[in-house]
């Protein structure tokens, strides 16, 4: 496999000041790097992923174009694999444990609470891309439940009622 | 290349070195079910009905992706193949949704026939079903999710051999599905309409647009005057319908059935075939003159524009190149304008009232009749578009027993047809019947090649390249003299792609065809199924046979073309001719 790394530089779309315009630029030079290599489109894919933080149509449409690979080629290896997201992804990414424990003690609560709080559903951004949800089968903390994770940080015995607070202290 | 001997069966067979067991096994005359295989394309493994038992192996191997090997001992028949393939074919009954009793597909489906022939009788698995999802966006084509088995034979078409792409395998496990990118419909994606999809499909998931409840109404409306058209390459497969064998010519059988079936006038696209040529062979002259005399910045080389899949591929993939395409409509819409214009005239009844029915070995006609621009008669030029299966099914529900029906004669003043004309069915057919004329107008004399065939045009090479000097041009036409006339065949939309670029990186030529399907018309994707190359060969040989046989070899000595330019339009890309018969193209990009 490709080193993944060897892309150039360049921050993701949710590192704020980071216009998505400028990107495609970028993601030029990085399809210019794998052209004409077997086997390009996957790490292709890969670092555009890094890019943008997920694969906005318009990357696929220009990958597409640029390596004269079918629209539905590209969009067939980005759907069979569940590591490509096409649904842009928030600033933070906040994950409700679902696993046995955290369930039985209300984490179905704190996941709605979450919902309401944030207007979304699991598997969406907010449209500020400040938050996106999603569940997670057990973090391992069980003891601690119900548990959710903000990024790499755990919050445990969180109750419904205090979900907004602890989304305040990520907005400002 | 080495050759390599193998047993299937116990029979012994040698087969070239590179050959897999699929391969070895039909020249052995044995039958290895398969419901993903498409003939020369890269064997893809994707249905496993084809598992055979292989001496020393672990376990069962596909058939068609297993090369065979010196020494190789198969076996097709054992209990263990026999129940692998019962297996897939069961789960693949299992997850399909849908009936067969009103399937499009009934009594012409392999997957029914593979379960008939293994006899399955019920099936043991019991679970949830495909979603049946449809997509009819676009005029020509139907798709359904339900019964789609995901064998991908139209992704192997669509992307090797047409290179048009807009089928893929989408997601994974059972939400898996055939189809353009992120569920868009095929209107919203580069897809041509050629139908050579719907023609590979083992089942019903991708079938053609039916007009058939339209033209039973039409026909049963007395305030209408309904007239049919029948395509060239109709005449050498309809037959197969009715178990003829492949490149059986049912001309006569086909006009007499059109008739039952209760058309006013049974009319030939052959005879616009000969208005093409007259108009398309005059427009490559004029640019020719324009280029060589005028020193005109003029689109040379000038491509064909018959088939519609091939118009559609151009305004896609290549818009900067439509210019160079002949601003003539295709003979199919030709036929609509002339029947509501010159044909409505004669017969006085007014073009609102005339519905024209076209028979089509065509999904793309479909979509080409729809094209808003096509209404030059002042409504739409052509009404319904039947492909030959389509028409085939008609015969049949209308109880006639083709078989047994004398043979009838087509209609004038639009049903006379030259040889060249019937050539328009394949491959270097329009090729060698413009140069049938445009030779004569220019020299006088008729074109001095036995047989009238251009035979580095004919057969079934994906690019064919021929030219052809010109001497003893007339004193109007002095600046061809001595000209190499240079000219290229593509057929299958792949290889336009390569005679394009071999046009942009530099290779002269003066006039290139186009046809949209592999083999040409006769290869359509509303032939009947299955249209393989030995198949392809057959309806040729029968094409050529039906020009050979006539008198009539060349388009401008049609005495119906004679009298329409006499009557109508005056002269080749006269003003009318203009109006009527000549169209423009966009850009889809």
């Amino acid at each position: 496999m490709e080193n993944l790394n060897s892309v150039p530089e360049h921050k993701c779309s949710c590192n704020e000041t980071v216009n998505e315009d400028l990107l495609y630029d970028q993601l030029d030079e990085i399809i210019e790097m794998h052209r004409g290599k077997e086997g390009a489109l996957i790490p292709i894919l890969q670092s555009a992923q890094n890019l943008f933080g997920y694969l906005p149509e318009a990357a696929l449409k220009q990958i597409s174009r640029k390596l004269h690979k079918p629209y539905s080629e590209v969009a067939g290896v980005v759907g069979f694999y569940s590591y490509f997201s096409t649904v842009a992804k928030g600033k933070h990414t906040v994950r409700v444990c679902m696993g046995t424990a955290c369930y039985v003690r209300g984490g179905k609560d704190v996941l709605k609470s979450l919902m309401d709080n944030l207007g979304i559903n699991v598997g969406e951004t907010t449209e500020n891309r400040l938050f996106s949800l999603e569940v997670g089968r057990c973090f391992g903390a069980c003891g601690l439940a119900p548990v959710i994770m903000i990024d790499d940080t755990v919050y445990q015995k969180v109750k419904p009622s205090k979900v907004s607070e602890i989304l305040d202290t990520y907005t400002e | 290349m080495n050759n390599i001997s193998l047993k299937i069966n116990n029979v012994e067979v040698t087969v070239e070195d590179g050959k897999t067991i699929l391969d070895a096994a039909k020249k052995a005359g044995i039958k290895i079910p398969t419901l993903c295989h498409v003939e020369s394309q890269i064997p893809k493994g994707a249905c496993r009905v084809c598992m055979v038992e292989v001496e020393g192996a672990r376990n069962l191997v596909a058939g068609c992706t297993t090369p065979a090997t010196n020494g190789m001992v198969v076996k097709t028949n054992t209990k263990t193949v026999r129940d692998a393939r019962k297996f897939v074919i069961e789960l693949l009954i299992s997850e399909h949704c849908g009936d067969c009793k009103t399937c499009e597909r009934n009594n012409d489906c392999e997957l029914q026939a593979i379960a008939r022939e293994m006899g399955i009788s019920q099936v043991s698995y019991e679970g949830e079903s495909i979603i049946s999802i449809i997509d009819d966006s676009t005029p020509a084509l139907v798709r359904d999710s339900g019964k789609c088995i995901k064998c991908r034979r139209c992704v192997t078409v669509c992307n090797e051999i047409q290179g048009v792409g807009s089928l893929f395998p989408q997601g994974r496990g059972f939400e898996s599905n055939v189809g353009p990118a992120f569920d868009q419909h095929l209107s919203e994606v580069a897809c041509v309409q050629c139908g050579q999809c719907a023609a590979i499909c083992p089942v019903g998931a991708i079938i053609e647009k039916s007009h058939i409840e339209g033209v039973w109404e039409a026909l049963d409306n007395p305030l209408k005057h309904v007239v049919v058209q029948t395509a060239p390459a109709i005449r050498a497969a309809l037959g197969e319908c009715f178990d003829y064998e492949p490149g059986t010519l049912v001309t006569g059988k086909m006009v007499t059935a059109l008739r039952q079936l209760g058309f006013d006038g049974v009319f030939d696209t052959n005879f616009t075939a000969d208005l093409t040529i007259m108009e398309e062979g005059t427009e490559l002259l004029v640019r020719l003159k324009k280029a060589l005399v005028n020193k005109e910045q003029v689109a040379l080389p000038q491509f064909t524009s018959c088939s519609p899949g091939w118009i559609n591929y151009a305004e896609y993939f290549y818009p900067d190149i439509l210019d160079h395409i002949s601003s003539c409509k295709s003979p199919q819409q030709m036929f609509g304008t002339v029947a509501k214009t010159y044909y409505a005239s004669k017969i006085g009844i007014k073009p609102e009232d005339i519905v024209v029915v076209s028979v089509m070995p065509c999904t793309a006609k479909k979509y080409e009749a729809q094209r808003p621009e096509m209404n030059d008669s002042g409504v739409a030029d052509v009404d319904y578009v039947l492909t030959t299966r389509e028409l085939g099914k008609m015969i049949k529900q209308a109880g006639i027993d083709f078989k047994s029906l004398p043979d009838g004669k087509m209609d004038s003043p639009m049903g006379s047809g030259s040889g060249a004309a019937d050539i328009f069915a394949n491959t270097g057919g329009v090729m060698e019947a413009a140069i049938r004329t445009a030779y004569e107008i220019v020299t006088g004399k008729e074109l001095p090649l036995k047989g009238l065939h251009i035979e580095p045009v004919m057969g079934l090479n994906g690019i064919k390249k021929a030219s052809l000097k010109i001497e003893g041009a007339k004193p109007e036409w002095s600046f061809l003299e001595g000209v190499e006339l240079k000219v290229g065949v593509a057929h299958g939309l792949g290889n336009a792609r390569k005679i394009i670029e071999m046009m942009l990186d530099g290779e002269e030529f003066h006039f290139i065809e186009v046809m949209t399907c592999p083999g040409g018309c006769i290869g359509g994707g509303g032939q009947p199924r299955f249209t393989t190359d030995e198949v392809r060969k057959k309806r040729i040989e029968a094409i050529y046979k039906e020009d050979e046989g006539k008198k009539l070899r060349k388009s401008h000595e049609n005495p119906e073309i004679t009298q329409i330019y006499q009557e109508f339009l005056k002269e080749p890309l006269s003003h009318l001719s203009h109006k009527l018969l000549h169209t423009k193209y966009a850009s889809k990009n």
